[in-house]
């Protein structure tokens, strides 16, 4: 085994270890941590078992083994950052909404204040 | 007939107290303005004015307040809301031209044009462009309008039902009407002077208008696969 693949392994369980931790704080929501886990997952399992990589990597045609899990890597990223972007739009939807009913709401109580003085 | 008039305003404390006082002066009907989470004295000069205000506790964007006076001008029942920027660029003097069409029945929404006739303040060359860039995409879209970015707007109940449910974001104008056409309200323009901002920065600079156009090109022809 070499030190790269010894590296790649403990990154990826650190990365597993490290999503379990922050679920068990409740730091990270469960519904963001599945992605997480399933790309750290997948990293662990592909640089601990070296002939699976190069089994997928001749499966797609990809001529360099490790540039498969860069490409793996990356659409993670991919996937994550859109993830991230409709998560975003609707939370700043939400936001919107509550600014213009507690602006409204404001409104009423001054008017109702307005009535009684 | 109730009419509401509306001012968005965000950072206007140079110009809003003699926009409020030159409205006042020709407009009888209530004054709503949004304050859109100014970090200056907005809020505060325009109650001195005698308008009412709203504040939005965060800055949402020109999109949102100009919504929050929809919203509130249907909840409480007036039979038109009428829109006005909070910088001078637009007269109250031209209020009943633009309610006479409501007041007719012909439309549901009717647009203050600095285009119909050639007076007034024609802005600058690059918005321009963008304008006429604009013209022609909603043309396309299907509502016949010269000036699709004008903020200043009439509209009776039918459409504020729709625009107070659901309002575009950033520059709104052009993708709200070409929402709320989609959604039946017939769109109409009358010819008015505008003026040039009295004091403060446009929400849209020359680097912007570039992104602004992109912006509402997208908006529109997206706008027309999202379903009715």
């Amino acid at each position: 085994m070499h030190t790269l693949d010894f590296l790649a392994i403990t990154a990826s369980l650190m990365i597993v270890l490290f999503v379990i931790e922050a679920i068990r704080r409740s730091n990270l929501n469960v519904r963001y941590a599945i992605l997480w886990l399933g790309a750290g997952g997948a990293l662990l399992v592909f640089s601990a078992y070296r002939p699976l990589l190069d089994w997928a990597a001749r499966l797609l045609g990809v001529a360099y083994p490790p540039s498969l899990l860069f490409g793996l890597a990356f659409l993670f990223a991919l996937v994550i950052l859109l993830h991230y972007s409709l998560v975003i739009s609707s939370h700043r939807d939400s936001i919107r909404r509550l600014a213009q009913t507690v602006a409204l709401l404001e409104r009423a109580l001054e008017e109702q204040r307005e009535r009684e003085a | 007939m109730r009419t509401l008039l509306i001012i968005p305003a965000f950072n206007e404390a140079g110009a809003i107290t003699s926009v409020i006082t030159s409205v006042r002066a020709v407009f009888t009907g209530d004054v709503l303005v949004i304050d859109d989470g100014s970090e200056d004295d907005t809020g505060a000069l325009a109650r001195a004015a005698g308008a009412m205000v709203v504040r939005h506790a965060c800055n949402l964007g020109i999109g949102a307040a100009v919504q929050t006076g929809f919203i509130y001008g249907m909840t409480k029942g007036y039979d038109y809301v009428v829109r006005q920027d909070g910088d001078g660029q637009h007269d109250a003097a031209q209020i009943p031209r633009l309610l006479a069409v409501l007041e007719a029945g012909s439309a549901d929404i009717v647009i203050g044009s600095r285009f119909l006739a050639r007076e007034g303040y024609q802005s600058t060359l690059v918005r321009r462009i963008g304008i006429f860039i604009l013209g022609i995409v909603s043309s396309l879209v299907g509502a016949r309008v010269t000036d699709p970015t004008s903020g200043n707007w009439a509209v009776n109940r039918r459409a504020l039902q729709v625009l107070a449910k659901q309002h575009p974001d950033d520059y709104p104008e052009t993708e709200a009407l070409v929402m709320a056409s989609r959604a039946g309200c017939r769109v109409a323009e009358v010819p008015v002077v505008m003026y040039a901002r009295i004091a403060g920065q446009s929400s849209i600079s020359t680097l912007y208008s570039g992104f602004y156009m992109f912006k509402v090109v997208l908006a529109l022809l997206v706008g027309r696969l999202r379903p009715r």
